[in-house]
């Protein structure tokens, strides 16, 4: 059965990759332009909303970016509280409390899709619609948006602009992430992913439940527009569920199709960027180097997160619990997990879910294993850079990248050069400042949750599992993942307000700078291919030594960061585990 | 001042009017084309993949029930609040390897199955003690099927092969080996040890 496990890992990697190639050539073309027929209707569209579409400098580009998201936050937290009064509202669902609305709207306006509410008994399903499938869309779109924003920068010699926002967010809307959540919406409505506007259904239970209210004969199933809003929570990195369970619910997630089809979805438009980041910049080896050193991360974390969750729990097994893996069972630590995926599925998705900044899970978090939660916990901290978010994971990894050639560079004593341009210490503030920002949340958020009486109160587990969730907590809101160790009940005014500011500059405070970097770059000159491939001193950024020196980057900014925190955390827990 | 005012108007039409349009297309028009093409394609999958019955609306086969009756199979647990399998409030235990309450409340299943089956002195199936991520899992391992078979074919005066055999014929193996996972489905097994009688 564990060979089992690496079929899985190995076909999964290489369907990322052959996903990667094709999607990265559509990606590299929207950068530049809409395919023909629809580049006629795309500027229509835009010249009747009052867009000229002339090229932005990077702050015109980042105004037009704030307020665009500071629409969709207001427009969503006006429709939760608006939702008794509108229609599409069967079960008659209450206006969410204000500091929940609050927390939702910013949560999915940020593209992090943390859930302080449980949607089958809060959202109706216009706001589920109108609202969280919008922000699915636009807050992807506008990751993408500043993903193409800093590829013209790499790519433009002394340039001005760095596109148009208004143009790049209708395009890749339009013509990118439409088209392909309609498609996989009906690949997950064929598996039985529910989509229909009924209210709640009640069906007959075979046997009748006796509990100590009495009789039950009955059980009453949630009903909604699932697969429109599955497509979008994956194909965007979003990850905010339609149910509580999100992707463990089988309305959701139903089969072990709908699953595989789930995690690709998640990889591919990350992975097809970095391709995309290599034909923009007129070198696919570049684009080939990120996603190697992108892959070396991930499988390093399946591996840990598989092999611990297969042993199982070393408590179980004085209890008379059979947890080996046969050819009947899937066996290991099934606390938390859906039979239908078993160790391997889940194992991978909680990787996948973690490394892009998805945050949509098939099993519980909270219940994996010690190490294999630290591991999850490091994806996000490691700043949602091992494929990451669709555009913040490409950027997040381009800032690593450049911190890394000037690292060589100030050990070889040479000018460091990225694609041709020199790296100097104004291009290096902006890079220091946006892979700063998120640390100094996550690490602040914590020691304020668990130095106060307001984030203690939230706790389910006790001791180093209950600073976990707390950390797991700031760690997902600032790097904008969205998953969480759902034994914290984080559905207060505290930890929903704290939660909304952590997720607002992790995000916000990231993109800004990332675009002040790109106006800069833009307007750097280029040396041509030819010169950077001669000058022999300059270290190539495409070759396994890059690959190396990049991983070990991330490896340890990360590491330097969080490793105290995280001995705290899991490693406490695995040495309570193993005693 | 009217200066200022038409360049703060020429960057918030834009601003509205892309907002507007984008989500009238993603939040409505989208949905609601899903809607109707998976209705006209998938009616019974999209309305939640109900199974005829009977007794009126019959259950979902994606969604798993609650079973106590020693002669039927047992579901996972469930800990969904306040019933187990409560259609509405899906969700897990979220309990740590380490929680003293997720080791109490293992224990316990264990020795109730063991009460149920005295006899069978066989380790546990992890799968059939241990709480499902969604509350609603519809399935058990094809171990934890089988585990219980000697039990039900004693509570029903069955042959332990009609039993076993009943169980293959719901089995469902992975695809290639390695995609899903050897598993039965709970609610159609028993509707068809029903059936049998």
């Amino acid at each position: 059965m564990t060979t089992q496990m690496w079929m899985l890992l190995a076909t999964f990697v290489l369907a990322v990759w052959l996903i990667a190639v094709p999607l990265g050539r559509v990606l590299a073309l929207l950068v530049e332009r809409a395919p023909q027929p629809l580049a006629g209707v795309e500027r229509r569209l835009l010249r009747a909303c009052g867009v000229s579409g002339a090229e932005q400098d990077w702050r015109g580009y980042a105004g037009a970016l704030l307020l665009f998201n500071l629409a969709g936050a207001l427009f969503l937290y006006a429709l939760q509280q608006l939702q008794p009064v509108l229609p599409l509202n069967p079960q008659h669902f209450a206006a969410p409390t204000w500091d929940s609305a609050l927390n939702t709207a910013v949560s999915f306006v940020t593209n992090t899709n943390w859930q302080g509410y449980a949607g089958e008994t809060t959202m109706s399903h216009l706001t589920q619609m109108l609202g969280l499938t919008v922000q699915n869309f636009l807050s992807a779109a506008t990751g993408i948006a500043v993903a193409f924003a800093l590829m013209r920068g790499f790519a433009r010699s002394a340039a001005a602009g760095i596109g148009n926002f208004w143009v790049d967010v209708v395009r890749i809307t339009l013509w990118l992430l439409l088209p392909l959540s309609v498609l996989l919406a009906l690949a997950f409505a064929a598996q039985g992913v529910i989509q229909n506007l009924s209210p709640d259904l009640t069906v007959a239970l075979l046997e009748p439940l006796h509990t100590d209210a009495g009789v039950v004969g009955s059980q009453t199933l949630a009903m909604g527009p699932v697969a429109s809003q599955e497509a979008i929570k994956m194909l965007g990195t979003n990850g905010g569920g339609f149910m509580n369970a999100n992707s463990a619910h089988p309305f959701e997630n139903p089969t072990a199709w709908t699953n595989v089809l789930q995690m690709l979805a998640i990889f591919a438009i990350p992975a097809g960027l970095c391709m995309a980041f290599g034909r923009v910049v007129g070198d696919r080896r570049q684009g080939w180097a990120l996603l190697a050193a992108m892959t070396v991360l991930f499988v390093a974390a399946v591996a840990v997160i598989l092999t611990q969750e297969q042993a199982g729990n070393p408590h179980f097994a004085a209890l008379g619990v059979d947890q080996a893996a046969s050819a009947l069972q899937a066996g290991g630590n099934m606390e938390g997990k859906e039979v239908r995926f078993g160790i391997a599925a889940s194992a991978l998705f909680a990787a996948v879910t973690t490394a892009a900044s998805c945050g949509a899970v098939n099993a519980m978090h909270a219940s994996l294993m010690p190490l294999s939660g630290g591991v999850a916990l490091l994806l996000m901290q490691l700043g949602e850079v091992v494929f990451g978010g669709v555009g913040s994971g490409l950027y997040g990894m381009l800032l690593f990248a450049l911190l890394a050639v000037f690292v060589a560079g100030l050990m070889t004593g040479r000018t460091p050069e990225y694609l041709g341009k020199k790296i100097s210490p104004a291009e290096m503030k902006p890079v220091v400042i946006a892979i700063l920002v998120t640390p100094l949340l996550v690490l602040l958020g914590t020691a304020i949750a668990v130095g106060s009486e307001a984030g203690r109160a939230g706790l389910l587990n006790a001791g180093a599992a209950g600073f976990t969730e707390v950390l797991y907590a700031f760690s997902s809101a600032a790097n904008n993942n969205g998953s969480a160790f759902a034994g914290l009940s984080a559905n207060t005014p505290f930890y929903n307000c704290a939660l909304a500011l952590a997720m607002a500059l992790g995000r916000f405070a990231v993109i800004v700078p990332v675009l002040a970097l790109a106006g800069t770059l833009a307007g750097r000159i280029r040396a041509t291919r030819a010169a950077t491939d001669s000058v022999s001193a300059a270290l190539p950024t495409h070759g396994p030594m890059f690959v190396v020196l990049l991983v070990l980057t991330v490896l340890l900014v990360g590491a330097l960061t969080y490793l105290p925190a995280l001995a705290l955390g899991p490693l406490v827990e695995h040495i309570n585990l193993i005693r | 001042m009217n200066a200022r005012l038409s360049v703060c108007l020429s960057t918030l039409r834009p601003a509205l009017s892309v907002f507007v349009l984008l989500t009238l297309i993603t939040g409505l028009a989208y949905p609601l084309a899903v809607t109707g093409l998976a209705r006209l394609l998938w009616p019974e999958a999209a309305a939640g993949s109900l199974a005829p019955s009977h007794r009126g609306a019959g259950a979902s086969v994606l969604i798993g029930q609650s079973f106590s009756d020693p002669g039927r199979f047992w579901s996972r647990p469930s800990v969904t609040a306040p019933v187990p399998y409560n259609g509405v409030a899906s969700g897990g235990s979220n309990l740590g390897a380490n929680a003293p309450a997720l080791r109490e409340a293992v224990a316990a299943r264990v020795a109730a199955l063991r009460a149920a089956d005295p006899d069978n002195a066989l380790p546990v199936p992890v799968d059939l003690v241990t709480a499902s991520a969604s509350g609603l899992d519809p399935d058990i391992s094809l171990a934890a099927a089988h585990y219980q078979a000697g039990r039900i074919a004693r509570v029903r005066g069955m042959d332990r092969r009609a039993v076993d055999a009943l169980i293959d014929a719901h089995a469902r193996l992975p695809w290639l080996g390695f995609i899903g996972e050897p598993r039965v489905n709970v609610v159609l097994l028993n509707r068809a040890l029903d059936g049998v009688r």
